[in-house]
């Protein structure tokens, strides 16, 4: 199937079959590997990327379902060679160790403050449910994006 | 320049890792490479009578489908996968190749395999190819193994593997239960756990085939073991074999293997001449990575009327799984010298039988033997201190090793010398923490109001044993190689300095903390420090990472090879200055002579002198490339009290933990917060164990929740920011005084959690939970002691 979408601010078509799934045709088809892939059953939130600026985990979707969308991937969150604010906030509250979960865990945690640029810890925590990490605990990763709030 | 090492510093790796350039073994994509489909038994003990893969041949895109037995005649290997560890003489090591054939033994063991143009392709194709199994009785539990009404493996007539013991002095632990006041007798679970490291283990071979070279990726935590075993098993020269690690989402022990993916995808790559790869999936990981835990442990302390123990008695079942894989048997001792935790015992014993399940086989996972020896003992401590009617912090003051003070070079009664210790102090400031004073009048005050959240305070003090290993210690053990470590320091011309590291990070930053020790010895920049590792053409000698051994080893290899830096650096310095090398100070990266302080010379520029060997002195050779392989004279004994504050929900039986706090004492630090982020991942895997984790097989041997649908990986909501602080006692066994920071954390968890929640119901009577502590469970538990069952 023929399919185009807006990935990082590029215009990018392909001829794919129907059945691929979003994170393998960002991945394997366009290159961008930052994406993880954690698991099979859209548990753990690693291939979590933005869709028309909503967290989306890349593993539930279709290809085919984004033709015509706006895709962000990690690749796509720096901007003229800067990071974004919460790359910057991960790094300096070491809330990364293994770096598997951390590209989706960074898209999931913009996509919060967007919806609410004020969290309390327990907002953190509630909205990071669907990103797991098995190195960090956690404390650190809710430590960044409170940060990065303020 | 003020000292780098003990101060915070951001961590150089993590640009990479945040902006989507860390490649780990699933990104690297090479031209003309065959996707590897693994055909997977779904029984867990069956005789494979016939495969049909005619169909899956035909598929789109399949270049190749092999049945086990092709494989096997196809000559690729001349030894099965290893086992290093035989614990006795006697041990049962079934026979273990990459591809079973004839006899399956646990489910997903491998029978045949697709190659295929695509990821997609070759799933499609495994689905086409036919097994015709004929399906044998399975042992399904380590119960259904001791049973041994079946066996695993039907050419056995038993399933037990061996029996390993340490009984130093068996006549003085028979006196002291004759003997005893009080006794308490523990039998624990320790459940199965599947590792789940975020990133799925996954493998690419790329051969040469001109000059027969082949390199391995994978996403392993042992490249250097992984090229000696593979050439061991192979027949490949190992001079022809090189292997990458690159980037690797954590490995918590799960990727210290010899697994079968990577052999057959190296083999084959080999064989056809063209890059094989594959990738587990997440459920796959169940069957195609190996498991942790998986004990049943029996512990009974003698104490006399005042508390103080007189001996303590282990005995251990461990639950194999269907195979031995490298260090399997090995697991349940590493824990067998820390069942006395950080107490005088007088009188020790330790027993161990292994046994096999059709299950898929265990070894190492975060902590390996001694989070549960750990567990063991602090859940004891607990049952102890009820017994004498001591608080628990009182029963454990009471047999602290050396009496809670400060001390060096201790022999304790498993035989094992403590390089140092001082735990009274880091229990007050645990304590101090805690607020426990406020804590147990909260507590009681919910019970006098008979509320449905009880609360529950539950510690741990721990000790384990990091910086594996002392090559002696090991060779008593029966293991099958050394515990070196080897690392080199190089001045390049331009004064920047090149690391090369035999340990091999998936996550602890070595790269940052390697450059903190030589900037510091060196009195360098640690931006000017470039730290390489994990590719055996990079970094030839090594033994890798695990048993949080990378500091107390690696480091300190890095350490010393600085010392051999500086004598060089010294020589040529004096020579050059026209002055007596004893008469040079080097003081933040300079050698200056003594008494005159302008006449001096920067590292930096020593090393461009050695570059140029214009001016060296006679027989000198050229550049500076120092290496020190470093082999440690004993472990390092970190330890620690951690204290878990629950909340238990009786009308639910839910428990929540609802603050946490660790003190650990790790001896000296490098980077303080790479340190505090080990502990609190480990704590959070401990809790995991405790509260939510544990691989549920039926007897028939097949695992219920091999997902994370089911298998309750903890996510943020279930877990409290963690309160963490420190004590500081060097350690003897190396000159940095480091000790390991890695395991700490799930070492001292599980016992801390689950003694709060026997806390909070022991009015109740209610005196153990088996793990993990889910909300049925502790409800369970609550109605029968109501109901005075």
């Amino acid at each position: 199937m023929q399919i185009q979408m807006n990935v990082n601010g590029t215009d990018r078509s392909a001829d794919i079959e129907a059945r691929t799934l979003l994170v393998h045709f960002l991945r394997e088809d366009l290159g961008l590997t930052g994406t993880n892939i954690g698991c099979d059953t859209s548990s753990c939130g690693a291939c979590t990327i933005h869709v028309n600026g909503e967290s989306v985990k890349s593993c539930t979707m279709l290809a085919v379902q984004a033709d015509g969308q706006t895709v962000t991937t990690i690749e796509g969150l720096a901007s003229g060679g800067e990071m974004h604010p919460m790359q910057t906030s991960f790094m300096e509250n070491h809330g990364l160790q293994c770096g598997y979960c951390t590209p989706g865990m960074v898209m999931a945690s913009v996509s919060l403050l967007n919806e609410n640029p004020n969290p309390t810890e327990h907002e953190v925590r509630e909205g990071l449910e669907g990103n797991l990490c098995r190195c960090t605990g956690y404390h650190n990763i809710v430590k960044a994006v409170l940060a990065a709030a303020e | 320049m003020t000292a780098v090492m003990g101060t915070p510093r951001i961590r150089k790796e993590d640009p990479k890792l945040l902006t989507g350039e860390g490649k780990y073994v699933d990104d690297i994509q090479v031209a003309g490479q065959l996707w590897m489909g693994m055909v997977r038994s779904p029984f867990a003990h069956a005789k494979v009578n016939g495969i049909e893969t005619d169909e899956a041949k035909s598929m789109p895109g399949v270049h190749a489908v092999y049945t086990g037995g092709e494989l096997m005649d196809m000559g690729l290997w001349v030894a099965p996968l290893p086992c290093a560890w035989p614990v006795t003489p006697d041990m049962v090591n079934p026979e273990h190749y990459p591809v079973g054939t004839g006899e399956v033994h646990h489910v997903g063991e491998i029978v045949a395999v697709v190659l295929a143009d695509t990821r997609y392709q070759a799933t499609d194709a495994v689905e086409k190819v036919e097994v015709d199994y004929e399906e044998l009785p399975a042992v399904g539990s380590i119960q259904a193994a001791m049973a041994d009404t079946a066996t695993a493996h039907s050419d056995h007539d038993t399933n037990k593997a061996f029996t390993w013991a340490l009984e130093p002095n068996p006549d003085a632990l028979n006196d002291a239960f004759a003997n005893a006041a009080h006794t308490v007798t523990g039998e624990f679970v320790q459940q199965r756990l599947i590792p789940s490291a975020m990133e799925p283990r996954g493998v690419l071979a790329v051969p040469s085939p001109a000059g027969g070279e082949v390199t391995l990726y994978s996403a392993t935590q042992v490249p250097h073991i992984l090229k000696v075993m593979m050439a061991a098993t192979t027949g490949i020269s190992e001079a022809k074999i090189r292997v990458i690690a690159p980037a690797v989402g954590g490995g918590f022990g799960a990727k210290l293997n010899i697994n079968p993916d990577e052999s057959l995808a190296l083999t084959l790559a080999n064989k056809l001449g063209r890059p094989v790869r594959w990738t587990e999936t997440r459920t796959e990981a169940a069957f195609s990575t190996h498991q942790g835990r998986a004990q049943q442990q029996k512990i009974e302390v003698a104490a006399d009327g005042d508390g103080k123990i007189l001996g303590v008695r282990v005995h251990l079942d461990a639950d194999m799984g269907a195979y031995m894989m490298l260090i399997t048997p090995g697991v349940p001792l590493l824990g067998s010298f820390l069942y006395t935790g950080v107490y005088e015992v007088p009188a020790f014993g330790f027993t161990c039988d292994g046994w096999f399940t059709n299950l898929t086989p265990t070894d190492a996972y975060r902590g390996a033997g001694r989070p549960e020896a750990s567990y063991a003992i602090e859940r004891a401590m607990d049952m102890l201190a009820a017994k004498v009617g001591v608080t628990p912090e009182e029963i454990r003051r009471r047999n602290y090793l050396a009496g809670g003070e400060a001390f060096e070079n201790l022999e304790v009664a498993s035989t094992l010398v403590f390089d140092s210790g001082n735990y009274s102090p880091n229990l007050d400031m645990a304590l101090d923490m805690a607020k426990l004073s406020d804590l147990r009048a909260e507590q009681q005050r919910r019970r006098d109001a008979g509320e449905s959240k009880q609360l529950g305070i539950g510690m741990c003090t721990y000790v384990e044993i990091c910086g594996l290993a002392p090559s002696r210690a090991l060779a008593g053990l029966a293991y099958g190689a050394g515990g070196w470590e080897a690392g080199t320091v190089r001045m390049l011309p331009t004064g920047k300095v090149e690391v090369v590291t035999g340990s091999t990070p998936h996550g602890q930053g070595h790269e940052t903390s390697w450059s903190m020790i030589v900037a510091d010895k060196l009195g360098v920049d640690p931006d000017d420090v470039e730290v390489l590792h994990s590719d055996t053409a990079i970094s030839p000698l090594g033994l890798d990472t695990y048993g949080s051994r990378s500091l107390a080893v690696g480091g300190v290899a890095i350490s010393m090879a600085c010392d051999k830096v500086i004598d060089k650096a010294r020589l040529i310095a004096a020579h050059q200055l026209e002055a007596n090398p004893d008469d040079l100070e080097f003081e933040f990266g300079r050698f200056g002579v003594k008494g005159s302080p302008d006449k001096g010379l920067l590292i930096q520029e020593v090393a461009y002198g050695a570059f140029t060997a214009h001016n060296l002195p006679d027989g000198m050779e050229p550049n500076i490339n120092e290496q020190m392989v470093f082999d440690p004279p004993n472990f390092a004994f970190p330890f620690g009290t951690h204290i878990a504050v629950v909340e238990v929900d009786e009308s639910t039986g839910e428990t929540t933990l609802i603050d946490y706090i660790a003190v650990d004492d790790c001896g000296n630090q490098v980077n303080p917060l790479i340190v505090e982020g080990q502990v609190h991942g480990g704590i959070v895997q401990g809790v995991a164990q405790a509260l939510y984790e544990g691989a549920v097989y039926d007897e028939d041997g097949q695992c219920k929740n091999p997902s994370f649908l089911d298998y309750l990986v903890p996510s943020p909501t279930e877990v409290p920011s963690i309160q963490t602080e420190f004590t500081y006692t060097p350690s003897t066994s190396n000159p940095l005084g480091v000790k390991g920071v890695g395991e700490a954390g799930t070492i001292g968890s599980a016992a801390a959690v689950i003694n709060g929640i026997c806390d909070a119901l022991s009015h109740h009577g209610i005196s153990d939970i088996e793990m993990p502590a889910s909300p049925m469970r502790v409800w369970k538990a609550i109605q029968d002691a109501k109901a005075g069952n």
